[in-house]
């Protein structure tokens, strides 16, 4: 049996009759990294002493007679989410050594339930970008194609899910950061709800919009993950205190009477015709499985994106004010300590730089009102087209991106055409809203395309049964890539 | 909005930011543009319109004001780059005299 070709939930039901061990497919993942990463190259850290430790103890725990849904299961996380005594960079020179001295609440999950940390993957500097090639350490490739990027922020994720060197592995996405990098990699990506996931722990980019989300080569196995890591937690002050429900026993296929909105907003000029046309086939597709196709509209969708590049650096030119040498990371001296700092800060990249900048600005005296007070006016404006939306319709409908992976290399100038990689995503992180990504097909050079599924506040249950309902009845997500590398 | 110079290196100033000329002139381009970009906001009427911070609005939350453990001393500093009797120890930010 070839551990690295199944599934997260057939691993599960092939640890829990007996047939192998959390150490055996540990031993084939950790196999799997050494034989395809230094291609593709989405982990930073293999923390694979530290991972057959956890699979040992898993069967342990599972011949005392445990069998929780995640035990033993090989898990990867991205490198912005802090793991104690395991380096932890958020893809920056700024953090470069930096140990955390405590695990994120998603990672505390993540142990309790008996999951096993084969690593932690490459991201964006401070998760911003969306190509992971503002990662200060090493470019990612896509599995697909490796001559394109992953997506970003979370591309290290994606691909590691995308290319078999985990069963799934956690992102955060504060503007699309899971589910555009699950699009282009061809998996699934969940964006819960704001507040659904605690932040604690996670390293900041921008507060009012992080959120962590599960990656999965299936909705069965996305949804696993996401039950784990779902949850309230004092230590976030923005965590919801509501109980979570049983996210797998949600995933019925039956979505007969429900009503799906199609935003025409979201099939504008731009988008790739191939990305149209697949995912207007898989609307079609929801249709016959009983859906209700409405058309909508979200009038206030093309200003999200300058809201979006107002709030997210504002937030973060203050978050990122900690980085001065003191707490953490390396320090450069000079001549007095504003000196030391701005030369520490130095190890910012050119991304996080533009960003801080232009976050500064928008914050800054005189300019307060007419940038980010007026973008905080339009998110209202933003998040009420989505509370007017859900009045009438049960699941929101689109492309995830308007393109196919691109070519490596090919946005890096640009920060503009970059930023728009993202348009269809960060709409919903600036209201209440949760959205997934799942493949919904290929285009001619043979790279997935992702239909993005959007639901009202906590209605993950819903998002995932319809992407779980348009999965079971496709085939795209049973392709999987790098299969020629594939030993049999 | 075109930013100047002056803008870019005040800009930099505030978020202890050290540039190169070279960056200051790439910088200048870029944020004018994103900046042009985001104009577009302007053709809105605002007026009434509540600002949003969060996207779920959440009242303060609050716990009992009781003792709880901390992290010990030496994992607080382990990272820090200069450590001096238990504390981070940083450069003299006001003159010895």
């Amino acid at each position: 049996m070839d551990l690295t070709k199944l599934t997260l939930t057939e691993l599960r039901d092939t640890l829990r009759s007996g047939e192998t061990t959390s150490v055996a497919a540990t031993e084939a993942m950790l196999d799997r990294i050494v034989e395809v990463d230094n291609d593709i190259k989405s982990y930073l850290t293999i923390t694979d002493e530290l991972a057959l430790e956890q699979a040992q103890a898993a069967d342990k725990r599972r011949e005392q007679g445990e069998s929780s849904p995640l035990l033993g299961v090989p898990i990867a996380v991205k490198d912005i989410i802090s793991t104690i005594g395991v380096q932890t960079t958020a893809g920056s020179k700024i953090l470069e050594g930096f140990v955390p001295p405590y695990d994120a609440f998603v990672v505390q999950q993540l142990k309790e339930a008996g999951a096993v940390i084969l690593g932690k993957t490459n991201t964006d500097e401070f998760a911003m970008g969306s190509s992971t090639e503002n990662s200060a350490y090493v470019v990612t490739r896509n599995p697909w194609d490796q001559t394109r990027v992953p997506g970003g922020s979370s591309g290290g994720s994606a691909a590691a899910v995308s290319a078999q060197m985990a069963y799934a592995a956690l992102g955060t996405d504060t503007g699309g950061s899971v589910r555009q990098p699950a699009s282009f990699c061809g998996v699934v990506g969940l964006r819960p709800t704001y507040g659904r996931v605690s932040r604690w722990g996670v390293i900041a980019f921008a507060s009012s919009l992080d959120q962590v989300g599960p990656f999965g080569r299936t909705v069965a196995d996305t949804t696993a993950l996401f039950q784990v890591v779902a949850g309230h937690d004092p230590r976030d002050s923005t965590s919801l205190n509501v109980p979570v429900p049983d996210y797998e026993a949600a995933l019925t296929g039956d979505i007969k009477g429900l009503r799906v909105g199609v935003p025409k907003e979201y099939f504008i000029e731009g988008i790739d015709s191939e990305v149209e046309t697949a995912v207007r086939i898989a609307i079609a597709q929801l249709e016959s499985l009983g859906a209700e196709i409405v058309e909508i509209s979200l009038p206030h969708t093309q200003y999200a994106l300058p809201v979006y590049y107002l709030i997210a650096p504002a937030e973060a030119s203050a978050n990122l004010a900690r980085y001065d040498g003191t707490r953490f990371g390396p320090r450069a001296e000079g001549k007095d300590m504003i000196d030391s700092v701005k030369k520490t800060r130095a190890l910012f990249g050119p991304e996080v730089i533009r960003r801080i900048m232009l976050g500064t600005y928008a914050l800054s005296a005189g300019y307060y009102d007419e940038y980010y007070g007026r973008a905080l006016k339009v998110r209202t404006l933003i998040k009420n087209d989505f509370i007017t939306a859900f009045e009438k319709v049960d699941v929101i409908a689109t492309p995830t991106s308007p393109t196919t992976a691109f070519k490596i290399g090919a946005k890096t100038d640009d920060p503009l055409s970059m930023y728009l990689a993202d348009i269809f995503t960060l709409s919903l992180n600036l209201s209440a809203s949760c959205g997934v990504s799942l493949p919904c097909g290929f285009d001619n050079k043979g790279l997935p395309i992702g239909l993005q599924l959007i639901g009202n506040t906590l209605q993950e249950e819903t998002i995932l049964n319809t992407a779980f309902a348009y999965e079971q009845s496709t085939s795209w997500h049973q392709q999987i890539a790098l299969n020629a590398q594939t030993s049999g | 909005m075109a930013l100047t110079l002056q803008d870019v290196a005040k800009i930099a100033n505030l978020a202890r930011l050290d540039l190169t000329d070279e960056q200051m002139a790439q910088y200048q381009e870029q944020l004018s543009a994103i900046l042009e970009y985001a104009e577009v906001l302007n053709e809105l009427d605002l007026t009434g319109i509540e600002p949003t911070s969060h996207a779920v609005a959440q009242q303060n939350v609050m716990r009992e004001d009781v003792e709880r453990p901390s992290l010990p001393i030496e994992s607080v500093l382990y990272n820090a780059a200069k450590t001096a009797l238990n504390q981070f120890q940083i450069q003299a930010v006001l003159d010895e005299a």
